[in-house]
């Protein structure tokens, strides 16, 4: 018998469950809705952007623990960045998922998701808000 | 008699060799029976050739078995003929494959009237239909227990109605549809009814004829057979004033450099190889399943749905999805706990050795109606007993645990 209980750590629901940078921003320069077709999740993001760094971070998510608790992360832990690192950690994550690789660096909460590695229907509920937060980077640019 | 004969669960193979595994996703893809695996095993080790094409003692056998297959279906389905039966890849391809023949022959203006509560593949490809032609395209609506709200049909099956192509049962709510009131409404103007049997024919054989219908579709790997076949049978007369769908070979009268003429039904609308292992370990399955006592069958599901309901309702603030009567449901519940997302729930069932499936179930616009947009879904088929309840029941006692 497989164990839920290390997937569903108090790591992953406590941060689902603080819902950092939940809500709409007054004022965005890209968003970006996704969805994952096959259970209905769905995340709205938004991001304020200057000289290159994000400001500000806003989400919406409507989905499963995994999914929230990522987007919770980026609520946490996007400002201040710029899009390459955002690329770069969204890169390193789907292969820590994907292909064992290391925890990606500067982001250790992002360490509550290995035993996602083991179900990998799973992979794209904590991707999603990742992939949101791309496609609302890349909006800011237009 | 409310345990599964330990026999029934024995026959197929998967359940067999995992005795420690609850399945309740039989309304997503029901477990094969070994008959039908050994029918597909054996086709493929002494008749495998390609059908209606060879003149050598293997081909011969090849179109022997196939056709065989079509009969048993035919008998599965009380069909006239076998010319009205066609194999298909599966309900998805039977459903597609109306939506463009017989859709082929509406003009715009014309509706075709389906259900909020249709699976996305008796939804989209009319929606596709009148991107193409300009048909007009109308929605019975649901009550607030899923089912269709008849009281709607004066206004949207009249003289403008072409086809009512609606589900036998919902995969979601599991409720059943009133055929006979829709085919009366549909005959007085002239209509049209395809049924999509996809979780209607899981439940025992159909019988076309009594149903009053005119095209009935429906998935093999749901009736315990094989994946990648289907079925859709078709009054003879409707069939053959249709157009094909896919063309190729096998489908044709004549090709000439300028012009195709088209086979009779069922070839015209069997484009390319079938999928003729798969039609026979179908067929298999299906005779499996007129050979058994159905009535017995269903007072069993029934009473595990019941059990199943009972225990539901026991957990706080659980919100249960479909019709309240027992009888009117096929044994398929779905249901939402507040503050739990579906996914979440299925993956702690699966720690414990609960198959169970969690999301919109291609029906978005009816959980929208029903003011969910996921759900969690158990379905009981006849191999399923009381310990799959019971492991159930104590499967949610861990999610609460779990992820509260």
């Amino acid at each position: 018998m497989n164990d839920s209980s290390a997937l569903y750590q108090e790591a992953i629901k406590q941060f689902a469950q603080a819902a950092h940078g939940h809500g709409r921003l007054e004022a965005a320069d890209g968003e970006a809705r996704l969805d994952n077709p096959l259970c209905g999740d769905r995340v709205r993001m938004q991001v304020a952007f200057a000289s290159g760094r994000i400001t500000a971070v806003a989400h919406e998510t409507k989905g499963c623990l995994l999914c929230r608790a990522a987007a919770s992360v980026i609520g946490a832990r996007a400002v201040g960045q710029d899009e390459a690192a955002i690329e770069s950690v969204a890169t390193a994550l789907e292969s820590m998922l994907k292909n064992k690789a290391p925890v990606p660096a500067g982001w250790p909460e992002l360490s509550m998701f290995e035993p996602a590695r083991a179900y990998p229907s799973r992979h794209r509920c904590v991707l999603l808000p990742f992939r949101a937060l791309l496609a609302a980077l890349t909006e800011s640019r237009r | 008699m409310n345990a599964a004969p330990a026999s029934l669960r024995d026959e197929f193979p998967l359940l067999a060799a995992t005795p420690e595994l609850h399945y309740l996703d039989s309304a997503a893809t029901a477990q094969i029976h070994r008959l039908a695996l050994d029918a597909v095993v054996r086709h493929e080790t002494t008749r495998r050739a390609n059908v209606s094409r060879g003149t050598y003692r293997l081909a011969e056998a090849a179109d022997l078995a196939y056709e065989q297959a079509r009969q048993t279906a035919a008998r599965f389905l009380n069909a006239t003929s076998t010319d009205e039966v066609i194999f298909t890849s599966g309900a998805t391809a039977s459903l597609n494959l109306v939506a463009h023949a017989f859709g082929g022959t509406l003009k715009a203006g014309d509706r075709v009237v389906i259900s909020v509560a249709e699976h996305h593949s008796n939804f989209v490809p009319w929606q596709m239909l009148r991107e193409r032609t300009g048909i007009e395209l109308a929605l019975i609506p649901v009550t607030a227990a899923g089912q269709l709200d008849l009281a709607r049909l004066p206004e949207l099956i009249d003289s403008k109605c072409r086809l009512v192509a609606v589900t036998q049962c919902s995969n979601v709510t599991g409720a059943w549809t009133d055929v006979a009131t829709l085919v009366t409404a549909a005959r007085k103007v002239g209509a049209k009814v395809l049924l999509d049997g996809a979780q209607g024919a899981q439940h025992g054989p159909q019988d076309v004829r009594a149903l009053g219908i005119d095209f009935y579709a429906f998935s093999g790997h749901k009736c315990f057979g094989p994946g990648g076949v289907g079925m859709l049978w078709g009054r003879g007369e409707l069939l053959a004033a249709m157009p094909p769908f896919l063309t190729g070979g096998g489908m044709i009268g004549e090709v000439t450099p300028q012009a195709t003429t088209w086979a009779a039904p069922p070839q015209r609308f069997e484009a390319g190889t079938p999928p003729i292992a798969q039609a026979v370990g179908l067929a298999a399955a299906l005779e499996w399943m007129m050979s058994l006592d159905w009535p017995q069958i269903h007072a069993r599901e029934a009473r595990l749905c019941e059990l199943m309901i009972e225990g539901l309702q026991r957990i706080p603030g659980l919100r249960l999805l479909g019709p309240e009567a027992q009888e009117a449901r096929a044994p398929i519940v779905s249901f939402e706990i507040p503050g739990l997302h579906p996914h979440d729930i299925c993956q702690v069932l699966d720690a414990h050795q609960l198959a169970l499936r969690g999301g919109h179930h291609c029906a978005q616009p009816l959980l929208a109606a029903l003011g969910a947009e996921v759900c969690t879904r158990a379905s009981i088929a006849l191999y399923n007993d009381e310990a799959d309840i019971a492991a159930l029941l104590d499967g949610l006692g861990f999610v609460l645990r779990e992820l509260a």
